[in-house]
């Protein structure tokens, strides 16, 4: 959990795939991997948020998708309302997170003092409440109708968003990495391992699953906003419970609690998704591709239950262990 | 020496049932005092009512003379209570290091001496020390138990059976480190290996059925065979 110093390993793998992404469209001249690739990366931006409360906070919630929403809908309001400029998407972006942040504190508060179950039982009432009030409130949302909206001019040119999505991914994940090895974030993963335990160490757990909920809304937020633009269109499907369980598969397919894994989901599940809906052209049985979307979902969780990159990262650290000097209490009776 | 907790007529219920049913119990400053009693006697609870994680229904739980009864947990350990749970709740995705750093709310100077007086009493601590707290063996996760509750400048100790399912040469260990720690805090001690107990305690509180039954000096207990074969089981 160690903040990795600069040239690590790791830093250097994070390096090559930036350099990699960063050249694709020059070199791949693929709107439609472009576009692929764009989405990967705001589902990356939003597994990553989810896998703050999943897998360093170990909270289930069902309500992820109104923070994601709230993000959506404050930027294709902004950019309808007022005019589609950076500065208003910027203060768009600004809006949400805060709007998020309000709203994720106020959530947290109310439920996090529950235990798992009831928890994630309230967060999907509280966002299916939400979601009947976008519906209801056709003024403003346009319901389930939903409504389009122009995206700033540069935006017009896909590989410019490309770059901004992938810019925001890049900070989003930097941030996320120091969070979760700072000391707050080292609570945070007490917490998901023993909640009394932690608060007989004295720390008041209610407070850091807040914030830790505060940050999971803000960064679904901004996902949320970045999805809008992308599709230049907002409907309240974007705060239904398939967002969230987009999420929630994208975090355990990649692996709960390693921040890299819901990137790693990311990509699985939307090529996954891609190509398994294209095979229909020339397969009706993918027709029914979500079926098979299913099956790659339990043969995944059955083989990997860590995840893909928490089972790799489980196999390294034995693979580490093999060449360690046999305990000096090995007699022990195992417990 | 003076009392550094007291408890008074202590009821506690899990649930609908009435565990403790009036324990008294002292543990005076610098001095290890060990609760005995069979399995199911009330002395794991005793610990957990302490700390306010299973609250008491009546009675009064005093420390350094404020009432902390009615605290939440994270008061009572901020008051400078260290507990020890039974399972040693060691956090298995942290390091050797981040186990004992979580603990850490200040890295003052004091603090950090403390750090390395207790890694120089538990040397595998340091040989560990990048090493995920899941992967050490039972004996190590109890001593990395005991630092964690002990290097937060912990007035009081609280610690439940640091001996269970540990191999005779750990619990020597084990034991060796408790007699050194005495040296810097008060200890309370839940523990069923009697001659670990009569070794290292000053004082034993008898529980039986949710009551205390009798305490006083180790020494006493030592000789009295008729007590430890009614309440222990040995004689």
């Amino acid at each position: 959990m160690n903040q990795p110093a600069l040239l690590s390993k790791q830093n250097i793998i994070f390096a090559i795939l930036l350099v990699v992404l960063v050249a694709f469209p020059f070199v791949a001249d693929s709107r439609t991997l472009t576009i692929l690739l764009t989405q990967i990366f705001i589902f990356g931006i939003l597994a990553m948020s989810y896998d703050i409360l999943l897998g360093y906070t170990g909270i289930v919630s069902f309500g992820h998708a109104m923070f994601f929403g709230i993000g959506a809908y404050s930027t294709a309001i902004m950019l309808k309302e007022i005019q589609p400029t950076i500065p208003v998407f910027i203060g768009s972006i600004v809006v949400g997170m805060v709007l998020a942040g309000i709203l994720s504190f106020f959530v947290g508060l109310l439920t996090l003092r529950l235990k798992s179950h009831f928890f994630a039982m309230l967060t999907l009432a509280i966002s299916g409440l939400l979601l009947v009030v976008a519906e209801k409130w056709r003024s403003v949302t346009k319901g389930n109708d939903g409504f389009t909206f122009r995206a700033p001019d540069v935006f017009k040119d896909r590989i410019v968003f490309y770059f901004c999505v992938l810019a925001c991914l890049v900070i989003v994940f930097l941030i996320l990495r120091r969070f979760v090895n700072s000391p707050l974030g080292r609570v945070l993963i007490a917490i998901r391992e023993n909640e009394q335990r932690t608060r007989s160490l004295g720390f008041k757990t209610l407070h850091y699953k807040v914030i830790s909920s505060i940050v999971a809304g803000v960064i679904a937020s901004l996902a949320g906003s970045l999805y809008a633009i992308s599709l230049r269109f907002v409907n309240t499907s974007m705060m239904t419970m398939d967002i969230t369980l987009d999420a929630l598969l994208m975090t355990i397919i990649g692996g709960v609690g390693t921040l890299v894994g819901p990137l790693v989901g990311s990509v699985v599940i939307e090529f996954a998704q891609h190509y398994l809906s294209g095979l229909a052209r020339d397969y009706p049985i993918f027709e029914r591709w979500i079926i098979f979307f299913g099956i790659i979902y339990i043969l995944a969780v059955v083989f990997f239950p860590k995840g893909i990159v928490g089972s790799i990262l489980t196999k390294i650290s034995k693979w580490k262990q093999r060449d360690q000097v046999p305990l000096p209490e090995s007699k022990e009776r195992s417990k | 020496m003076e009392n550094l907790l007291k408890l008074h007529n202590i009821h506690t219920h899990i649930g609908q049932y009435h565990i403790l049913q009036g324990i008294d119990f002292e543990a005076k400053e610098g001095e290890v005092s060990v609760l005995l009693g069979r399995n199911g006697a009330g002395k794991t609870t005793t610990l957990k009512t302490i700390m306010g994680l299973t609250p008491a229904s009546s009675g009064a739980v005093h420390y350094l003379n404020q009432d902390i009864t009615k605290k939440p947990t994270y008061d009572i350990a901020n008051l400078g209570i260290g507990y020890v749970p039974e399972n040693q709740g060691i956090f298995g995705q942290l390091t050797v290091e981040e186990n004992l750093k979580v603990a850490i709310r200040k890295e003052t100077p004091e603090i950090m001496e403390k750090q390395e007086y207790v890694l120089n009493l538990f040397p595998d601590l340091k040989k560990f020390w990048k090493k995920a707290g899941g992967n050490l063996s039972g004996g190590q996760k109890q001593m990395l138990a005991m630092a964690r509750a002990f290097v937060n400048d912990s007035k009081l100790l609280l610690i439940d059976e640091p001996s269970k399912g540990l191999a005779p040469i750990v619990i020597e260990k084990v034991m060796e480190a408790i007699v050194e720690m005495k040296k810097q805090t008060t200890i309370v001690l839940v523990e069923q290996n009697f001659l670990m107990a009569s070794n290292i305690g000053d004082t034993y509180t008898l529980i039986d059925d949710g009551r205390t039954v009798r305490s006083g000096e180790m020494s006493e207990l030592i000789q009295n065979d008729e007590l430890k074969q009614k309440y222990l089981g040995i004689g």
